[in-house]
């Protein structure tokens, strides 16, 4: 099923939470919505739920829209909200089957998909506990038990990964992956390298607007322009070196590293190369050149180019 | 329906995990009991078989219970944010607003029902007048429905069940007593749709044995009023 979302805008008060974002995502997508906190992901995942009216536009999960039709959206979408409210009076297996009520599933599967929630977010050993004893990485899994248990086309997920330990991050994004394999996924987060990870898509906003949109790989082109290598020549005297390089054509800047020794960084002219050069240069000085990297432009730096104003 | 009954049956067994069920029908059958048969203008001292010593002090007991057990209902739900799980599943706000409404009137229903024992003994001390105690029955489900919907409105107000408990105590005082009060310090109109609009007016002639539909139809309107507003308060949080 296919997300579309049209001219979204929310305001709270006078303030534009979301701002005129459209954006499509399609079916065996994960698409990672990335942005400082107060950006407008969580308004835009609470108006994809029908939770919040929008102020305009129109939000569409397959055939239905949020404002027509909206207990068919509810039910192709599992939903975890942000900060994973759970009824914690509530033993993990009660609470999956009154979720499963509530989705109305028939109640001659319910039991089944019980068991197979329990089984795929691994929590057999807690299903009679209560949710307030367990940890938060098994509540985070209840979380996920209830936004899957009627197996939903759509899966909204806030934050997935919030407030869990390094070990348990990695199992929830595994879990992630598997499942949007065949279902539509959105996901929010504020930690680059998880949505890196696990999503195919990335959406930045920023004060309501969309500033980037694209894979991983194209919001890095986008923004690298020149290359940039890490280069280490032994042998030589460090001044001298810098000067040889500074001098070639093709250079744009060079610097010394400081934490290393012989160590520089040189960005090329855009456009142009400098990896042949430097290494002719090294080959006619007889100096040993020792490493040369390319430097990758750090999803990070595009973030904050991006969202800082 | 289903899914009202789905939240009707959550909300009884959170009732009744949280002890919250168990305490209240000790305490009502404790007081009612007590003041029915020990204590005042109890059966012994009125020497008569009747019921409306239970009739008016449940009705005192109701008032002040009936608030602790709707003020968790919405204003929890609003502060752990569960609110939010439960309006993006494929249930209308109506559908929320009813079950949690169900539940509580349920539990009500259960308590009264314990006080049966209560009739059947007073039924063999003496000639009773059946009509009056089914009425009285009736009455008292009436009164509770009308203040389990303004409990539970106040309860969607705030998320904080102390103030939503206080102010359904608030909201219900009037009613309870205050405008029957002033209806008698006022004449004419003004006195006389005061006296409309309290509910003890209504309770005493309901539990006296009549029936009358301007009754009904004053209860039924304070339960859809209440209802109507929290639902209009649980859309108008959308927006």
């Amino acid at each position: 099923m296919d997300i579309v979302v049209e001219n979204l805008t929310k305001l709270y008060g006078a303030q534009r939470a979301v701002d005129n974002i459209s954006f499509r995502v399609k079916t065996g997508e994960i698409l990672g919505f990335l942005g400082p906190n107060g950006a407008g992901k969580t308004t835009t995942m609470k108006a994809i739920t029908t939770y919040l009216n929008p102020t305009e536009g129109s939000v569409s999960v397959g055939n239905f829209t949020i404002h027509d039709n909206p207990d068919e959206v509810k039910r192709s979408i599992g939903y975890l909200p942000e900060n994973n409210p759970l009824y914690s009076d509530m033993m993990v297996i009660d609470y999956l089957k009154f979720v499963a009520e509530l989705q109305g599933i028939e109640p001659k599967k319910i039991k089944e998909r019980i068991r197979e929630m329990i089984q795929t977010t691994g929590l057999d050993d807690e299903k009679h506990k209560k949710i307030s004893e367990l940890s938060k990485g098994y509540k985070q899994r209840v979380g996920l038990a209830q936004a899957l248990i009627h197996d939903p086309q759509v899966l909204i997920l806030d934050e997935p990964t919030s407030g869990l330990d390094p070990n348990q991050i990695v199992e929830i994004r595994e879990l992630i992956k598997k499942i949007g394999r065949e279902k539509t996924v959105i996901l929010s987060s504020h930690i680059l390298a998880e949505v890196e990870a696990t999503c195919d898509r990335i959406l930045i906003i920023n004060k309501g607007k969309i500033v980037a949109d694209g894979t991983a790989r194209e919001l890095r082109k986008k923004s690298e322009g020149q290359e940039i290598l890490k280069v280490k020549i032994e042998d030589g005297d460090k001044n001298e070196v810098f000067k040889a390089i500074q001098t070639l054509e093709c250079v744009g800047t060079v610097d010394f590293i400081k934490e290393e020794d012989n160590a520089f960084e040189v960005q090329s002219k855009p456009e142009l190369t400098c990896r042949k050069p430097i290494f002719k240069l090294c080959v006619d000085k007889g100096w040993t050149l020792t490493e040369m990297t390319p430097i990758e432009t750090k999803l990070e730096d595009i973030f904050r180019d991006l969202t800082m104003n | 329906m289903r899914q009202i009954w789905t939240i009707t049956k959550r909300e009884l067994q959170s009732f009744f995990d949280s002890l919250m069920a168990y305490i209240m029908l000790i305490a009502f059958l404790g007081f009612t009991g007590f003041f029915t048969w020990l204590y005042g203008s109890d059966i012994f001292f009125v020497k008569q078989a009747s019921l409306s010593a239970f009739f008016s002090i449940a009705y005192w007991t109701l008032f002040f219970f009936i608030p602790a057990m709707t003020m968790r209902q919405l204003a929890e739900e609003n502060r752990s944010g569960t609110i939010e799980l439960l309006l993006t599943k494929p249930v209308s706000d109506w559908q929320v607003v009813l079950g949690k409404f169900l539940a509580t009137l349920l539990l009500i229903v259960i308590a009264l029902v314990l006080t049966l024992p209560y009739y059947i003994t007073v039924a063999s001390l003496g000639p009773i007048d059946h009509g009056a105690v089914l009425t009285g029955y009736l009455g008292l489900i009436l009164m509770s429905a009308a203040y389990i919907s303004i409990g539970i409105f106040t309860s969607s107000v705030s998320n904080n069940q102390i103030v939503s408990y206080l102010l359904a105590l608030f909201i219900g005082i009037f009613f309870q007593i205050i405008f029957s009060m002033l209806s008698s310090n006022f004449g004419g109109f003004i006195g006389e749709a005061l006296n409309f609009l309290s509910v003890s007016s209504h309770f005493d002639s309901i539990s006296r044995g009549v029936v009358d539909t301007k009754d009904l139809l004053f209860f039924l309107s304070l339960i859809f009023l209440g209802l109507i507003l929290t639902e209009a308060n649980l859309a108008g949080k959308r927006n």
